[in-house]
């Protein structure tokens, strides 16, 4: 087993994605990053050397190693008090000016949380009314976010998520279970169009009325973040909201001052300046 | 005389703890000098999914304010942080946090291991690394890496440990430099922070 990576076998595997493949992940936060390669390292018995080899042979490897490399560890209704500012204050506040709206979930990983949103429109009596948009690098999590199958021993903790969100039933209503997984209701996710999509090298594809991208970029260096940020504001209309995760944070990033902080306990801000 | 045969090349102290450890860091942060110079890194074990009160319990008796920082935020000089819940807390080479989501370890998220092992890999031997009780083996690993890049490493003595499997899961990864009650902790933090007036 491989124990360390040295920053220069770092900088190999990142020059070779890039020449090759055309991801950049020179600007990942390093320690994360040095993780996730001893992780995949190990899962797949690797050397740096081999694993150097794969990549520069095999293309279709290159799926996998994208799969493996990004953190897909997610829950529905992760953190209950924001998805309860985002039912109360956030989208009434939406509504207020419009009728139909449009959510960016950018960098959705496996899916749960847009089927959180989903989930929060319908209840509302609005989701019809919402076109939303789930975005990932990664295009293996992608096919599972679809799907939206869950192993059903997730359900426990997304359970009390949903009862401390204080949804109107009971999450187990929104799905059926079969084999071990928790099936979801398909047509919750009628409005939701995934795409694939990276933050780093893609481009602003349309305008948002408001914007998840929760604990994504932490896993970017302060100087990603800051190009991300830039982004994301060019994707809002004005006064769109964009929500970030509990432990990030905008204040410091050069589009700062173009937004208010709307609730700095679960970081949601607001767009005041084009 | 100074006992311990300190200095003042230490750049950090990191702290691990679970169950059990809470009276023990409490005690620690409230004796500590008033100007203690290092910052403080600390990772303790928590409920996941309450993310308030405990910074808040912490910082009642502490000499200085318990902070959870943010994602890339810089460590200063004097400052007491904690690990929030349900991320890792990394320490980057450039003296500043980063969180993630990853899986947990040791069924643990925020994971000692991760906090401990960042930390070394940055501090090098300019670290000092403290296990306090705690009734799983996070954080074992974490202090070997601490030894192996020579930095000093500190466990809570096990008989006044409420559990001892952290503490002993370190002992039997590394040899551990010294093994101490809460009270001998406190009058070591408090003889090395005079080497930096």
């Amino acid at each position: 087993m491989v124990q360390d990576i040295d920053i220069a076998d770092l900088k190999k595997i990142t020059e070779l994605v890039q020449s090759k493949y055309g991801y950049d992940f020179r600007n990942y936060a390093m320690s994360s990053f040095k993780r996730r390669m001893l992780r995949i390292l190990e899962l797949k018995s690797l050397s740096i050397e081999t694993l150097l080899k794969k990549l520069n042979e095999q293309p279709a490897f290159m799926d996998d190693f994208l799969d493996e490399l990004t953190v897909n560890v997610t829950e529905m209704f992760r953190d209950p008090g924001f998805w309860r500012i985002i039912r109360d204050e956030i989208i009434p506040g939406i509504l207020l000016n419009h009728k139909t709206f449009k959510i960016w979930h950018a960098g959705c990983s496996s899916g749960e949380e847009v089927l959180s949103m989903a989930i929060a429109l319908k209840e509302m009596g609005i989701l019809q009314d919402v076109q939303l948009y789930a975005t990932d690098l990664d295009t293996t999590i992608l096919e599972k976010a679809k799907l939206a199958s869950y192993p059903i021993k997730n359900m426990e903790l997304n359970e009390k998520n949903y009862i401390r969100y204080e949804g109107k039933k009971s999450l187990k209503e929104y799905y059926q279970e079969e084999n071990g997984k928790a099936v979801f209701d398909k047509e919750l996710l009628q409005n939701v169009i995934f795409r694939k999509h990276d933050l780093v090298k893609g481009e602003v594809f349309n305008k948002f009325d408001l914007i998840l991208c929760r604990n994504v970029m932490i896993y970017f260096n302060q100087s990603l973040q800051n190009e991300v940020l830039k982004k994301f504001h060019d994707s809002m209309f004005k006064y769109g909201y964009l929500a970030i995760g509990s432990k990030e944070s905008l204040i410091w990033c050069e589009v700062a001052n173009k937004f208010l902080v709307v609730n700095n306990e679960e970081k949601v801000y607001k767009k005041v300046k084009d | 005389m100074d006992k311990y045969n300190l200095n003042n090349s230490y750049k950090a102290v990191v702290i691990g703890g679970s169950a059990g450890s809470f009276q023990g860091i409490t005690r620690i942060l409230s004796q500590l000098p008033k100007t203690f110079h290092l910052p403080i890194i600390m990772c303790l074990h928590r409920l996941k999914h309450v993310r308030n009160g405990f910074v808040e319990a912490l910082s009642i008796k502490s000499v200085a304010q318990v902070v959870e920082p943010n994602d890339k935020d810089q460590i200063k000089k004097g400052g007491v942080y904690l690990a929030p819940s349900n991320y890792h807390m990394s320490v980057e080479l450039g003296n500043y946090f980063a969180m993630s989501t990853e899986e947990m370890i040791n069924n643990s998220r925020p994971a000692i291991d991760i906090t401990l092992g960042t930390a070394a890999y940055v501090y090098r031997d300019k670290l000092i690394g403290i296990l306090l009780s705690g009734a799983n083996r996070d954080g074992g690993l974490g202090m070997k890496h601490i030894k192996d890049k020579g930095g000093l490493t500190i466990v809570q003595e096990p008989t006044e440990c409420m559990i001892d499997t952290m503490p002993k899961a370190a002992l039997s990864l590394t040899q551990i430099d010294h093994v101490m009650k809460i009270d001998q902790i406190v009058e070591f933090l408090t003889e090395l922070d005079k080497h930096y007036k």
